[in-house]
């Protein structure tokens, strides 16, 4: 069993938003960070359309975890605004969150707690109760194949295995956007190609909309939505094909190059 | 492609509130049993301030009847609500020390994405951490009863509310202390500018009134040391009576404590160093 086996999302109706009005899945405008005198992010503007799978690209430095930050309100906002399905993080946090599912870069499982335990207690933390949470998080320990190590401590999983486990909590209260912070780091191709497909797919079936940072060009299909951060400025944003042409370049590696006047050293590809 | 056009409640029902409570002490009370040198280590601190400290300062330091006690008593007798606040004291300190690991390890981040509010999730974070030292201090006592120390069955009873409310108020400085650290290694230092300073500036080891005869200027330090009201409340209480005045400043405090390090929690503090997630900007 793989990550591309993980369950369909779906989409929760007490997570569904308020009116029928269009609006965007993840909304940035305007918002600039800095860590004292060091600026992180400058101006930054875009937005996640429903049900599309937007790539967040630059290279390490760019400051694509700050952002990651800002939005989940780890860092509080310095200015701009950041809204999720029309709810503004600031004013009404509480109805922004609970339509998120985040999978941060770093490892967040308690190492000294059970598999089942550890999405039992993201289930606590969204006010599902014990039954509900139960029985979600066996449908998806099954479908990741995790069912048989329900009872094992985190700390014993190989590495693949936690960042499955770490996506499977992201989708346990069932939201309608899903952040991704660099997740694929620590993982072998397979796993990779194995996370990212499931992800699409959970775009395509599911109508989830994603936001996938990374700094890795494979990751990158030319249907994405496509934003390109450096030193904490969006250089581009839009399909890949519009990016080349208004660059006068041919692909996103010369688009890339241009932009940000660097070599890209990250790539898989 | 447009949103779906859905219905959906706004707010958190009182049952997502408590299933989230639950939850919070739930995971709490399984990390303690998990780390059974934990409990071990809450456990010898106070048994070994009363099985060795106290039998040798039973001859030096005489006890005169004072309140809420009728009659002589052993100086075993005199410290034990002391050393249950140092329990909480220690555990206090520790829940915050939790919370600065689990801020750099990235735990704290599952908790801190939470749609529920933010002061609410602390204070779950509080109030797990108080449930757990009340656990300690009634081990504390059930070791303590084959020393003879005995007190009222009630009391046993009365004094539960008085840990409550001595837990919340270490809980909450300990989480004010904690907002403060940037770093991990800089807890140790801070413990011992808090810790030690507060247990010996009270009414822990010694009545107030020997204090006085020794120093008045530590007598009026030990006057306004949250930590001698706590003391005072948890052995009144322990006897089932009420120090009004101790209740007083110990519900202040918690109040100011708990509002203090509400305003003072800044999840980004600890990150940046390393990055907003670990690993870069």
């Amino acid at each position: 069993m793989t990550v591309a086996d993980l369950p369909r999302a779906g989409i929760d109706s007490a997570a569904a938003p308020r009116s029928s009005a269009a609006v965007a899945a993840l909304s940035i405008e305007g918002v600039s960070y800095s860590y004292g005198a060091r600026r992180a992010l400058h101006d930054v503007s875009f937005a996640v359309q429903p049900a599309s799978f937007t790539a967040l690209l630059g290279l390490n430095g760019a400051g694509k975890s700050t952002l990651v930050a800002l939005i989940t309100r780890l860092f509080g906002l310095q200015s701009g605004r950041i809204s999720i399905f029309g709810d503004d993080i600031a004013s009404a946090p509480g109805e922004a969150l609970r339509q998120l599912g985040v999978v941060f870069q770093p490892r967040t499982l308690d190492l000294d707690l059970s598999v089942m335990q550890n999405l039992q207690y993201h289930a606590a933390l969204h006010g599902i109760g014990r039954g509900e949470a139960r029985s979600r998080a066996d449908q998806l320990l099954t479908r990741i194949g995790l069912a048989d190590r329900a009872g094992n401590k985190v700390r014993d999983l190989s590495g693949g295995q936690m960042r499955r486990l770490e996506i499977a909590r992201a989708l346990l209260h069932r939201p309608r956007l899903l952040l991704l912070d660099e997740a694929t780091v620590g993982l072998d191709v397979k796993a990779r190609a194995d996370l990212i497909g499931h992800v699409r797919r959970l775009v395509t079936d599911d109508g989830v909309s994603v936001l996938w940072t990374t700094h890795l060009f494979d990751e990158i299909e030319a249907s994405d939505d496509l934003v390109i951060l450096h030193h904490g400025e969006v250089l581009a944003r839009g399909a890949i094909a519009k990016i080349a042409t208004d660059t006068g370049t041919e692909g996103l590696h010369a688009a890339f190059r241009q932009l940000t006047g660097t070599d890209h050293l990250g790539g898989a590809s | 492609m447009s949103a779906p056009a859905l219905e959906r409640p706004t707010g958190f029902t009182p049952a997502q509130y408590l299933i989230c409570l639950n939850g919070i002490v739930w995971r709490e009370a399984l990390r303690f049993l998990h780390q059974r040198e934990r409990f071990v280590s809450a456990l010898v601190r106070p048994l070994v301030w009363l099985f060795i400290f106290a039998a040798g300062f039973r001859q030096v330091l005489g006890i005169s009847i004072i309140p809420p006690y009728e009659t002589y008593i052993l100086y075993e007798v005199y410290i034990t609500p002391g050393l249950m606040a140092m329990i909480q004291l220690f555990n206090g300190m520790q829940s915050s020390l939790s919370m600065v690991y689990d801020r750099e390890m990235g735990n704290m981040r599952t908790l801190l994405v939470s749609p529920l509010p933010r002061w609410y999730l602390l204070s779950c974070k509080l109030l797990a951490g108080t449930a757990v030292s009340i656990l300690q201090v009634y081990a504390f006592l059930a070791i303590a009863w084959f020393w003879d120390i005995e007190p009222p069955h009630i009391g046993y009873l009365t004094v539960l509310p008085a840990l409550a409310l001595t837990g919340l108020m270490l809980g909450a400085l300990g989480m004010l202390i904690s907002s403060g650290i940037k770093q991990l290694e800089n807890f140790a230092g801070v413990m011992n500018f808090v810790i030690f300073p507060m247990f010996f500036a009270s009414s822990a080891l010694y009545p107030l009134w020997r204090v006085l005869e020794g120093s008045p200027a530590l007598y009026y330090v030990c006057q306004f040391n949250p930590f001698t009201h706590a003391v005072e409340l948890i052995r009144f209480a322990l006897y089932g009576q009420i120090n009004w005045i101790s209740l007083a400043v110990v519900g202040g405090s918690t109040a100011a404590f708990l509002i203090g390090a509400m305003l003072a929690y800044n999840p980004s503090r600890g990150l940046g160093r390393r990055g907003a997630a670990g690993g870069e900007t």
